[in-house]
């Protein structure tokens, strides 16, 4: 049992301590950041104020405290996803897009040849869209997608011819536009069945519910520490170990070498190949910490609390404007996170967030960088209101004031 | 602080409710160029006609936010039937006005709001500054015709 309590962890994180315009902050948008709790802006302050030196080069006590803790939060973040391989599979990066990148020009231009298919979704965000069009330019890949339903979930009629001959399925745990939780550990036989690797864009779901990697079956996996509590600056990539052996080096330089002469170079082995020059030190520190608090709330309980207050806004959102507001995405909470993204009638998505930063609301107007799947809503942008631990029905409560304000402004 | 009723001052809301100079002009002898804002999605194609150096006419399509509409509009207004030279005035004022100056460091410290008593109508526009994230939004319908007049200087 943990002793999970939102207003707990609101109490936690320093920015609820501000106002907004006259207004207690209404934070809701946790997709694109989440806020860091002081567990997590401490530890990084400990890190630079009394242990801070470059990490894998010093023999004297602060290096080597700098990188027992550099290592430390490698190790965090492999019990944090199940690695099975421990941290010799875990690549720090800066974040997810970096991860996708890396995915694609070390592990894609390596294995893949010309007419290799590689399938995502029509959900996916820009970073698991646009590193395979690059390799499609580069490399001759074939890049196809899995539609989008109706119902805002896969839909995997055709997937069998999809997948067909693929080598890689790569897909977002979590849509952060619709919400959507796709079922990876079926996704990842799917793929598997057909011969194909699965990738996951482990943004969205990482921090809001467990994530498992040896259970799901997943080959591939990259998240961001800033949308699980912890810093900008720092990302994950994690693949098996076999299939990190087999990846060359992406960027080059210092820290990613074992040997350089005048005639060429020898990578180095393991992770290290993969993180060239001086890491983010003070955000793996950070990284760890946010892992260690959200451990401390429980991944279930937190996905529970936000499932909650999803199907609480969702039927207020319907009882208070009855389809002037039109939420783009499932309607029930089953596989579905925290995530509303609004249409409202008459308003453009800039304005309504615009009105509701006065209310103290904060929400993300735009195309969210997913812009195939709002194209396939014929859709240019929508408002998108997001969850986060520390989220509470107060939050919907100033959501619905400013929604009606918005309505009202605009008529 | 920076205010809501800075922003959608009432001039803006009735130019964003009621555009002016919509729609389309035969093209050619009139040229068309678009703008987007990929941050947004807000996009606009305007219809420019020159005759002797002037900027004879002028018509648009196009959707987006409140801002970008009504700035589209306003600036219509501003610019239909004046010579190219103050056209292009106009729009470095336009672009003058939406300028962010260097004081966010200085915590507290607001936005100094440039003279604007020569701008008209436009002045409604002047708040947008407080507002940084809407600038690009403000900024759409000028950048397209800068474009445009570009375009049509370099044929
Ligand atoms: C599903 C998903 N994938 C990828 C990203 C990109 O994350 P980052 O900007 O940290 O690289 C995001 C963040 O917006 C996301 O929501």
């Amino acid at each position: 049992m943990t002793s999970y309590s939102p207003s707990r962890v609101r109490a936690d994180v320093p920015q609820f301590h501000r106002e907004v315009r006259g207004r207690p902050l209404a934070y809701l948008d946790s997709a694109s950041s989440t806020l860091p709790p002081r567990a997590v802006i401490e530890a990084m302050d400990r890190y630079y104020e009394r242990h801070h030196a470059n990490v894998h080069r010093g023999v004297y006590l602060t290096a080597e405290e700098a990188t027992a803790d550099y290592e430390g939060a490698r190790a965090a973040v492999a019990r944090f996803i199940n690695a099975p391989g421990g941290a010799g599979e875990v690549v720090f990066t800066k974040n997810t897009t970096e991860s996708f990148n890396l995915l694609a020009r070390s592990w894609g231009a390596s294995q893949l040849e010309p007419g290799d298919v590689v399938v995502v979704t029509e959900m996916e965000h820009h970073a698991n869209v646009v590193p395979w069009f690059q390799l499609r330019e580069s490399r001759g890949i074939e890049v196809r997608f899995i539609p989008v339903g109706d119902d805002y979930r896969l839909d995997l009629s055709h997937v069998d011819q999809l997948l067909e001959g693929a080598r890689l399925l790569s897909v977002t745990g979590m849509s952060n536009v619709l919400g959507t939780r796709n079922d990876l550990a079926a996704l990842a036989r799917l793929a598997h069945d057909h011969g194909a690797l699965i990738a996951v864009d482990g943004a969205q779901s990482v921090a809001h519910g467990s994530s498992d990697v040896a259970r799901d079956g997943i080959d591939f996996l990259a998240f961001s520490g800033h949308k699980m509590l912890g810093p900008t600056g720092i990302g994950v990539f994690w693949t098996r170990r076999s299939l990190l052996d087999a990846m060359p080096p992406f960027l080059g330089g210092g820290g990613m070498i074992a040997d350089v002469r005048t005639d060429g170079f020898t990578p180095a082995d393991g992770v290290a190949r993969f993180e060239a020059g001086t890491p983010p030190i003070a955000e793996a520190v950070g990284l760890h910490a946010a892992i260690r608090y959200l451990e401390g709330l429980g991944p279930d309980a937190v996905e529970a609390h936000e499932r909650e207050l999803t199907r609480d806004a969702l039927e207020r959102l319907e009882g208070a404007f009855a389809g002037r507001v039109r939420v783009i995405g499932p309607g029930d909470v089953t596989d579905r996170g925290g995530v509303l993204s609004l249409d409202v009638e008459g308003v453009h998505p800039h304005d309504v967030a615009q009105v509701l930063d006065q209310h103290g609301v904060c929400v993300r107007p735009g195309h969210h960088c997913a812009k195939p799947l709002m194209h396939r809503f014929g859709l240019a942008a929508t408002a998108r209101a997001s969850f986060g631990p520390y989220s509470l029905a107060r939050d919907t409560d100033a959501l619905i004031e400013g929604l009606a304000h918005a309505l009202d402004l605009f008529a | 602080m920076a205010n809501l009723d800075d922003l959608y001052r009432e001039i803006i809301l009735d130019h964003y409710r009621t555009p002016r100079n919509r729609g389309e002009l035969p093209t050619p002898p009139a040229r068309r160029v678009e703008g987007f804002n990929p941050l947004c999605g807000d996009e606009i194609t305007l219809y420019l006609e020159l005759a002797d150096g002037r900027l004879a006419d002028i018509k648009m399509t196009g959707r987006g936010c409140s801002i970008s509409q009504a700035s589209a509009s306003l600036m219509g207004a501003a610019v239909k039937g004046k010579t190219l030279v103050e056209v292009r005035a106009a729009i470095e004022r336009f672009r003058q006005l939406m300028t962010v100056t260097e004081t966010r460091l200085d915590e507290g410290a607001e936005p100094a709001l440039p003279d604007v008593r020569s701008l008209g109508e436009l002045a409604a526009l002047a708040g947008v500054v407080k507002f940084p994230v809407r600038i690009k939004c403000a900024m759409l319908a000028w950048a397209t015709l800068a474009q445009g007049l570009d375009e049509a200087s370099a044929d």
